[in-house]
């Protein structure tokens, strides 16, 4: 059994019919309870529980304390290509956009690797458009080779790859997936993505159960939010979420919330989103699932994303740019979408520390044997303790 | 009077091992410490930036702890084993805490993989403290092998229940010769002093003091329960009674009889 049949027993539930049904009372007893189903967590996300929402922050924010401690994990994304085969209508690297493109040198990877770690930062998430011509797993496989010398976590957010592909980039030293659905309702999904490769739905949707069977150590999913009514993506996204936990023990699995940004092209959004929104997901899913991680990007603006530092994310993006090259070169390429927190790093830092916060900038060493081999000839980092 | 805690060769004397997890800033921590006065600090080895200043842990361990890199991240024996390996070659000294995790949903500890990195990592010439579920079988497997303590749970890591394993941890401390130090699930001063006046060696605290609202006021006040927890375990505290006994005993006549 695959996600695919887990979507399929659910996607002509009567979610409004559930929704209109339920009182403050029912929301309340939830609240009470230290393991939800996922009946309650589709409860939560009703329209009924906007009401509770307070009580809801208190308990999101000590849970997530409570598993996580006062830390957030700080990333950024490299962009290494903006070439891409696919016409998504919510996207501004949409092959019928005429934008400029551009894929990196392994010698420009290397000069934006360099600038990205010499501002502390050392989780790193590599993303390029899907264009396996312009950027095949060969050329992925090389700037893996060159970043595992800046980053101790190198993830990827690239096109979907079988098991065995996966096994190899594992071994190459990738230790995280993100992979976007962008969108649960099948019916939708076959709307908005034109023409190209992802029109295969059900080949994205079990993408990331691949990555768990081949050992991915840590797997982040996600809905982008406005594309469809948020409620019943959010529900799915849980699902899928609680699906990936329950069967992959040993892969850490993420959620991230991203909402629809300004891009290159014409395409409005087919449902608002409201920030109230965004927090309501997000106080459902840590409730759902305590010990899930959240993750936030800079689409999200700086006041907004310091103000739900406390309701249960756990990691953040720093320091983004989405264009390819954007770190270091004259003549990036276009980005994707516009980024909203446009803080540096060292900025994201001191706020965390401001609000009680310990920005994590490391939480992951390869063991790659060749890595252990390294820090053998090293040696002696910490001796000075002795 | 002299009571000390032998592991590993080393003498140590606060039974309080702290961890630096989940701290809010990494500047507080030599003051967590020095108010905790532990002299055994654990660590992620998988958060040790070796190559920032400012974010390496380890510049805020002062220099007379004994430093507890843990194998936080490990999914299996080998992925320990390694980890253990990372940290000696970093310069980490010997003393190595096996955390064996393959379950993200609950973090509880793989038993039957952490007697195995065990028993590689003491073939090494690593002092190994394992951190398990209160197994009174795995804990004599694992000191068979030669772990120099044995780390039982009291309660899923983080979750600040308490000594929810008691019962099983109370037939560790009476079975198993290796010094046991309880780990994980200590929420309260309270509970480590419960811990202590059971017989404990030793109790390892992150949590309970990274997530306090003042975090060094709490390092002091699990020192204190600590300290008081082993002096009442010394002081040998009265048998818990659960029937009354009559005050003047039944078969008192008995004696009466022999000395007429
Ligand atoms: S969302 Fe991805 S696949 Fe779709 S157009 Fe953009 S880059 Fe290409």
């Amino acid at each position: 059994m695959s996600f695919y049949e887990c979507y399929n027993a659910y996607k002509d539930f009567d979610f409004n019919k559930f929704w209109r049904e339920l009182t403050p009372q029912d929301i309340a007893g939830i609240l009470t309870k230290d393991n939800i189903s996922v009946w309650e967590y589709l409860a939560l996300l009703s329209e009924t529980a906007e009401s509770l929402l307070e009580d809801m922050a208190k308990k999101a924010h000590k849970l997530t304390r409570q598993h996580f401690g006062p830390t957030i994990l700080l990333y950024t994304p490299l962009y290494l290509s903006n070439y891409c085969v696919n016409r998504c209508s919510y996207c501004g690297y949409n092959a019928a956009n005429k934008i400029r493109r551009k894929t990196l040198t392994i010698q420009e990877v290397e000069q934006e690797a360099q600038a990205i770690s010499s501002q502390g930062l050392r989780h790193i998430l590599i993303l390029t458009g899907e264009s396996k011509y312009h950027a095949p797993l060969d050329y992925i496989m090389d700037c893996i080779h060159v970043l595992r010398k800046y980053f101790s976590s190198i993830s990827i957010e690239i096109y979907p790859l079988d098991t065995e592909e996966y096994r190899q980039v594992i071994a190459a030293g990738v230790d995280g997936l993100t992979i976007y659905q962008e969108v649960y309702d099948e019916g939708v999904y076959d709307d908005i993505h034109l023409s190209g490769p992802k029109k295969n739905y059900r080949f994205r949707l079990e993408a990331p159960e691949r990555a768990c069977e081949a050992k991915m150590r840590s797997v982040n999913i996600g809905a982008l939010l406005g594309l469809n009514d948020w409620r019943k993506e959010a529900f799915f996204t849980g699902l899928h979420a609680k699906y990936l936990q329950d069967r992959y023990l040993d892969t850490e699995i993420s959620v991230s919330v991203p909402r629809l940004r300004p891009h290159a092209g014409s395409f409005q959004p087919n449902a608002k989103v409201t920030d109230k929104n965004v927090v309501q997901y997000m106080l459902a899913l840590r409730l759902f699932m305590p010990r899930l991680g959240i993750t936030v990007s800079t689409r999200e603006r700086a006041e907004f994303r310091d103000n739900i530092l406390r309701l249960g994310v756990t990691k953040m993006s720093a320091g983004s740019c989405t264009k390819v090259g954007g770190h270091t070169l004259e003549e990036a390429g276009e980005e994707q979408f516009a980024v909203s927190d446009t803080r540096s790093v060292e900025e994201i830092r001191v706020m965390l520390l401001q609000n009680g916060y310990d920005p994590v900038f490391k939480d992951w060493h390869p063991l790659t044997e060749d890595v252990i081999k390294g820090e053998e000839n090293a040696g002696g980092n910490c001796a000075e303790n002795f | 009077m002299e009571d000390s805690l032998l592991i590993g060769g080393r003498a140590l004397n606060n039974r309080l091992f702290i961890g630096t997890g989940k701290f809010p800033n990494k500047t507080i921590i030599p003051e967590v410490i020095k108010e905790s006065q532990s002299q055994v600090v654990t660590m992620a080895l998988r958060r040790v930036d070796f190559d920032s200043e400012q974010e390496n842990v380890l510049n805020y361990i002062p220099k007379s702890c004994i430093l507890l890199p843990n194998t936080s991240g490990a999914r299996n024996a080998d992925e320990a084993v390694r980890i253990a390996r990372i940290a000696r070659a970093a310069g980490c000294g010997n003393w190595i805490k096996i955390e064996v995790i393959s379950d993200n949903k609950y973090l509880l500890p793989d038993n039957y993989e952490t007697i195995k990195a065990t028993e590689i990592l003491v073939k090494e010439g690593f002092v190994v403290l394992p951190y398990m579920s209160p197994d009174l079988m795995v804990a004599k497997k694992l000191q068979d092998v030669g772990a120099a303590a044995v780390m039982p749970l009291g309660a899923p890591i983080g979750t600040n229940r308490g000594l929810k394993t008691k019962e099983l941890i109370r037939i560790l401390i009476e079975e198993i010769e290796v010094p046991i130090v309880v780990d994980a699930g200590i929420g309260k001063p309270s509970e480590a002093a419960e811990a202590m006046e059971m017989g404990a060696a030793a109790v390892l605290v992150n949590t309970a003091i990274a997530t306090a609202g003042d975090p060094v006021l709490m390092a002091g006040a699990f020192n204190l329960a600590v300290q008081a927890g082993r002096k009442a375990y010394l002081a040998k505290t009265g048998r818990t009674k659960y029937y009354a006994e009559a005050s003047s005993p039944l078969t008192g006549f008995l004696t009466y009889e022999e000395a007429i």
